[in-house]
């Protein structure tokens, strides 16, 4: 477990796979490989976009609400048949994850074997025009399970610093 | 409006002879348009959202926000129990009184000098009113019952809170007119609560999107998720209606509930991949929540607000310009207090098809922009506003039409003197 000194080995492992996960799970969406993103998820995952301001009050609406690897596969799918944007990349740069206490769940003892990671994210956008801004910070509150032989994510809120969010959201953050 | 424009008498701006079948582009980026809107808009003959009453319900509690490009204050008078709305501008130097979005307070403090006003507007006191020790201080005439914070007029309809820098401006419910009022008792036809917000901001002159809201026409074009993925509903029968002045209008439709095949899109040219199709149907469930079966109502209240129910998403939108190509889109989502927890989580699955991230709908984030950049400089052309003709009226036929369009350019020009 973690201490005030420092964490076990086992912390310190269990971290870095976990930050490796983001970062792989970053890259897929930054290369425009969107098709990979729903794998680094649980097959009964939850996929939340909200705001800082909307965490603070208890909204139940956010900006993006998956549930399951079947919603964001059709987020995907969206992204390239549906929806109609000015073409536009991401670059994700995040920190080191941090443990922070298991949040109460609804669900009770499902999550209990989850861990609770959080993970800073600066997201800058680039369209293709090559205009270049800042589109989001914040942070990704992640619960990670052993599932399929791997670490993945169970449960992902992507709390945005922010209320204001620029033009629009079509690639996940 | 009688008076000449200021645009217009410097002899540079004319509105084309079509009327309101053209609208010339320049009016999306010239700054002194956007100043005149200012003044004869936002500060003119104009009811404008500032909140809702349940973020000002408690005595004190305030919310700040923007008429056009000034700040207000909107606040729960604990002394009269009524909602009064400041500029929220300290009148000793100019300091903005208030930097929060929403509090609670027992008096304003400007943070600069602290000069201090009560909660109906009134200057209580100034800091070293007399000097030090007897020395300096304000002069003996000046007298603070004189300077206290510019108020406005303040009106409601349901849970909408409206104001004016007008005098003479009818009742908001007698300026918006019967029909829009009829809607808004629809919309808040019983307690309401706040379950989502957030700002959107659109990189185009606010005027794009409050015509994007009016735009029927391009609702099935522009946005393709639905045809994509063969989730047509037919449409059993609805209207464009616009309001006698022209900039406020309801667009409703019944849908049926259950999935249809449409025929419109499966035989055209549009935009179609039927052998597509969505894994997770969750998003889709609705109930008829409205009994006079209205599954879409997409109203506007001119000059820049917009309420919606697209299915069980409810809405509240209210757009602040930010100079000529930016606006911020603040958005209020709601349901009702009595929903059970099944209505809330469609509410939720739903809420995934609309707003920035809307997979039916987030393509209204940026098609302002792509007409603003095409625009700079080509100040000579208009845009082409005749799809349902070249009036303003009500339409039961179709809502393939661009009629509140030419309604919004019709209220807009009556008070720019255009």
């Amino acid at each position: 477990m973690a201490t005030t000194m420092g964490y076990t080995a086992a912390d310190r492992e269990f971290l870095l796979a976990a930050g490796q996960a983001c970062t792989d799970c970053a890259g897929a969406i930054d290369d425009d490989n969107l098709e990979a993103w729903p794998d680094y998820f649980s097959e009964d995952c939850l996929y939340r976009v909200e705001t800082r301001e909307g965490r603070a009050n208890g909204w139940q609406i956010g900006l993006m609400h998956c549930e399951g690897r079947g919603m964001l596969r059709d987020r995907v799918l969206a992204i390239r048949h549906g929806n109609v944007f000015d073409p536009h990349t991401y670059r994700h740069v995040l920190s080191m994850p941090r443990f922070a206490p298991a949040a109460p769940d609804s669900d009770g003892t499902e999550f209990a074997s989850a861990r609770r990671v959080l993970t800073s994210f600066n997201v800058t956008r680039v369209m293709k025009t090559g205009e270049t801004t800042l589109f989001a910070v914040g942070t990704y509150d992640d619960l990670f399970v052993e599932a399929e032989g791997r670490l993945l994510i169970r449960s992902r809120t992507v709390v945005l610093d922010s209320r204001n969010l620029d033009t629009l959201l079509v690639i996940p953050l | 409006m009688n008076t000449p424009s200021p645009v217009e008498t410097d002899g540079m701006f004319r509105w084309p002879d079509e009327g309101l079948a053209r609208v010339p582009f320049r009016v999306y980026n010239d700054p002194q348009i956007a100043e005149a809107e200012q003044k004869l808009l936002f500060q003119g003959e104009t009811w404008n959202l500032v909140c809702l009453d349940l973020e000002v319900s408690e005595p004190g509690q305030y919310r700040t926000n923007w008429i056009g490009e000034t700040p207000v204050i909107v606040v729960r008078d604990p002394v009269a129990d009524r909602i009064r709305v400041f500029v929220n501008r300290c009148v000793h130097r100019g300091s903005m009184l208030c930097l929060e979005q929403h509090g609670k307070a027992e008096n304003f403090t400007c943070m600069y000098h602290n000069w201090v006003y009560s909660l109906d507007g009134k200057l209580q006191s100034i800091a070293f009113k007399r000097g030090v020790r007897g020395q300096g201080g304000m002069p003996a005439d000046f007298d603070i019952t004189k300077h206290g914070l510019r108020e406005l007029r303040v009106d409601t309809i349901r849970n909408l809170v409206f104001a004016t820098f007008s005098d003479q401006l009818p009742p908001a419910a007698d300026w918006f007119g019967p029909r829009m009022v009829w809607s808004l008792e629809r919309f808040f036809h019983k307690p309401i609560r706040l379950i989502g917000g957030y700002t959107q901001v659109l990189p185009n002159n606010w005027k794009l999107y409050a015509e994007n809201v009016r735009d029927s026409y391009h609702a099935s074009l522009l946005h393709t998720f639905f045809a994509t993925f063969g989730v047509n509903r037919l449409s059993m029968d609805g209207a464009v209606e616009v309001n006698e002045a022209g900039g406020s209008h309801l667009s409703w439709s019944k849908m049926a509930t259950d999935d249809a095949e449409g025929t419109d899109y499966a035989s055209g040219g549009l935009r179609s991949m039927r052998d597509l199709a969505i894994e997770d149907r969750r998003l889709l469930k609705t109930w008829p929540e409205f009994p006079d079966g209205i599954t879409h109502m997409i109203q506007t209240l001119f000059p820049n607000v917009f309420l919606q129910q697209i299915q069980n998403t409810l809405a509240v939108r209210l757009l602040v310009p930010r100079g000529l190509d930016r606006c911020d889109l603040q958005w209020w989502v709601f349901a009702y207090e009595d929903d059970t927890p099944e209505q809330l989580r469609m509410r939720l699955m739903q809420s995934n098809l609309v707003g920035p991230a809307g997979l039916v709908s987030l393509e209204d984030g940026f098609i302002g922009n792509a007409v603003q950049r095409t625009t700079r400089g080509d100040q000579g052309h208009g845009a082409i506003v005749e799809m349902g003709g070249h009036g303003v009226g009500t339409e039961r036929q179709s809502r393939v039409s661009e009629a509140a369009v030419r309604g919004f350019w019709q209220q807009w020009r009556g008070l720019m003197g255009f």
